[in-house]
Formats: structure tokens, C-alpha cells, sequence
């Protein structure tokens, strides 16, 4: 899931500073299953926006709507006929949620109360960790399922750096070396030799550096003349 | 508004299995606790939320207490555990909200102790008028056309404000 955390309050209310009534839109995705923008944390969020305005003296009128999915303009366009009664629009979404408001209705002002922070998945109640880069060309399956992108602060992909003390990474005492994993899982898998093998430098072309990525499926688009 | 004048409204988050009965038990006693004291029966504090307690306070609240099981009593195990963590986050929203962290209280009780309920509430209620009148307005505009929760009822029995 994409995993993200609200912005300080502080923040938010200062990006609202000149709003009067806005919107609160949270997600009903990703960002809910993480606790930071679903219906009860858009509730939150605007229950102590609306007595922080108050305790300073003014008042601020935040209603609250959350769309099963704010990233896909099917979800989000019955928020059409109320959107321009606000001065903004507070969204709980990740940063797709946010831009595909801000696509869909352009003149109103949208504003991040997330920020959006990896792809990951909960390794305990309250605990998040970064599982997935994006990097376009998965390797997962030398690496026995431990990705050395995400995992590895360095981002080798031939083995642990000197940093590696007893499993741990010498960036950070509470993250693990992800290549001790991988050489103890290949090891529990009777895979060892597979690491014996020098993977080339990796082409960093289909991540990031590669500018803005998109992805056309032909077979799914509809034919002309025929309306989505 | 002085401390005599003021007459707050404290809204209590009370557990049924401990709390509720031990309210019953001081009123059955003739142990008299502060009229302020609005009591919410819950099957348990753990179904007692941070929007719940952030909403008590918003519609007029003065001050919010959650009174569940002693520590390691809970007849569900962790609710009161989990209430406390609920609290403690709740007490620091109020701080980034500007309100005063002693708004919110957790307390633990069981059934048997009455007077102490009693005790505790008043002790409670004693805090919250030394605050003074919360800075919310009552009834403050919440909710909308959008599925929001609605405008909130005003509560009944304000007085002093």
C-alpha cells in the first residue's frame, strides 16, 4: 500500500490561513488502511481544525467526505456539485489523491494535509516500513523476495557494504541489513550459489531517472468514438 | 469568569463493567460527586474514541474524562489499556490545538469504589473550573452535505456561559 503521515497541524492551519469553509476529502484506500487520511482521521483532522480556529478567536467551517478512491475520477466526481461552495479543499489523500483533485477541478485550490511517504506494509500494529521503490525492473526473484533497492540503504546489489555489524545496518540500529536477509533466506532455500553470480550495474532508466513514467495499454484502451 | 460563577459541563466516558457501577454505587451510597459530571455508559473505554472525546469537547464539553478498569482488569482484556493510549493522544492534540491537556483525563475504578469515583470526579471537576469555560464555542459547526456527522446538538443544562 502507499503509506503516508499527516502534516503537523501547525502546517495544515497555515495553509487554510485564509479559508473560511473547506472541504476535508479523505481516501478510502491506501491512506485509510495506514491511518493517516481515512473517515476517521479526516474526522479528527477537522474536528481540531475547526477548535484551533475557534481558540484563535475566529471560526472556520470544515465539512467531511471521504471517496472510496480519491486517485480515479469515477470516485471523486460526485464531489462536482457541492466542490465550489468551499475556498479550498483539504485533501487526505496520498499525492495521487491530491493531483487527481486538483486535475479534476481545476480552479479550486487543493491542499495536501498528507505527506506521502513509500510503499509498504505494516510489520506490526503502528509500524510501517518501506517495501517497494518502484523501480520498474523487479529483481525480487534473485533476492529471495527481499528487496535490495527498498531495503538496502546503499541500494548494492551485490552483497552487504562494511557497514553490515550483526545483521544491522549502519545507517540506522533499528533497520536490518537487507542483504544478511537475503543471504540467510537464500541460505534457508539452498540458494546460496545464486548469489555467486555478479548482477551488472543496474539501469536506473526505468526508475526515476528515466523522467515521468506512463504506462499504455493498448488493449485497454477504448476504441475511438467510444466515451469512458 | 471567576472560578464560583463558572459551572462546567464534564462529559464521562464510563465503562460499564466498572465505572458506571461505581457511579450507581455512590449515588446509592447518598456519596454525592459534582452535578457537572454527564455520564456516557460504554460497554468498555475501548470503544471510547479520539474523534468521540475531540467531538465531546467541541460540542461545548469543558472537559472530557475516560473512567475504565484498573490496570489488568479489563473484562475485554486491553480496552482500558487501549483507552489510555487514546487519552494520551488526545491530550497532546489539545496542546497542538491550543487548548489546555488537562481537559482530558483518563482514570482508572473499579465497581467497588464509589466514594473514590466520587472523589475522582470532583477532583476532575475542581481542574476543569480552575481552567475556566472552554474557548469552543457550544455547538460549534461541524458536518455538512457531504456525509459529515451533522451539526451537533447543543447540550442542555448550560449555564454561566
Amino acid at each position: 500500500m502507499i503509506v503516508a503521515e499527516q502534516k503537523s497541524l501547525d502546517e495544515i492551519k497555515a495553509m487554510l490561513k485564509d479559508a473560511k469553509k473547506v472541504l476535508a476529502v479523505g481516501c478510502g484506500t491506501c491512506v485509510t488502511v495506514c491511518f493517516a487520511g481515512g473517515r476517521n482521521e479526516v474526522g479528527v483532522l477537522s474536528s481540531s481544525l475547526r477548535m484551533a480556529r475557534e481558540v484563535d478567536g475566529d471560526s472556520l467551517t470544515v465539512d467531511e467526505v471521504t471517496v472510496q478512491r480519491q486517485c480515479e475520477t469515477e470516485y471523486i466526481d460526485g464531489l462536482a456539485d457541492d466542490v465550489e461552495s468551499y475556498d479550498a479543499v483539504l485533501s487526505l489523500g496520498c499525492g495521487v489523491g491530491v493531483q487527481s483533485l486538483a486535475e479534476r477541478f481545476p480552479a479550486m485550490r487543493i491542499f495536501p494535509a498528507l505527506n506521502t511517504k513509500f510503499m509498504g506494509y505494516p510489520s506490526e500494529h503502528g509500524v510501517w516500513e518501506e517495501r517497494c521503490q518502484g523501480c520498474g525492473n523487479c529483481i525480487l526473484h534473485l533476492t529471495g523476495g527481499i528487496c535490495p533497492v527498498s531495503r538496502c540503504s546503499k541500494q548494492l546489489f551485490n552483497g552487504p557494504c562494511g557497514g553490515s555489524q550483526a545483521g544491522i545496518c549502519e545507517v540506522d540500529p533499528d533497520t536490518s541489513c537487507a542483504w544478511q536477509l537475503i543471504w540467510e533466506r537464500l541460505g534457508e532455500q539452498g540458494l546460496i550459489e545464486q548469489l555467486m553470480e555478479v548482477e551488472p550495474p543496474k539501469d536506473w532508466s526505468t526508475s526515476r531517472d528515466g523522467g515521468h513514467r506512463r504506462i499504455v495499454r493498448d488493449d485497454l484502451r477504448l476504441p475511438d468514438g467510444e466515451e469512458g | 469568569m471567576s472560578p464560583e460563577t463558572f459551572k462546567p459541563e464534564v462529559v464521562a466516558f464510563c465503562c460499564r463493567h466498572c465505572a458506571y457501577a461505581a457511579a450507581d454505587l455512590a449515588g446509592g451510597a447518598r456519596v454525592s460527586y459534582p452535578p457537572a459530571i454527564k455520564i456516557v455508559e460504554l460497554p468498555c473505554t475501548g470503544r471510547a474514541s479520539v474523534l468521540e472525546i475531540l467531538h465531546a469537547l467541541e460540542d461545548g464539553a469543558d472537559g472530557v474524562v475516560v473512567a475504565g478498569c484498573l490496570p489488568g482488569t479489563c473484562h475485554y482484556l486491553m480496552g482500558n489499556t487501549h483507552a489510555r493510549q487514546r487519552v494520551d493522544h488526545v491530550t497532546e492534540l489539545l496542546k497542538k490545538i491550543g487548548l489546555e491537556d488537562q481537559r482530558a483525563r483518563m482514570i482508572n475504578i473499579s465497581a467497588a469504589m464509589g466514594a473514590q469515583f466520587a472523589e475522582k470526579a470532583t477532583e476532575f471537576v475542581n481542574t476543569v473550573r480552575e481552567l475556566g469555560p472552554s474557548p469552543i464555542a457550544r455547538g460549534a459547526c461541524r458536518g455538512g452535505p457531504l456525509g459529515g456527522p451533522g451539526k451537533a446538538p447543543a447540550m442542555d443544562g448550560r449555564e454561566g456561559r
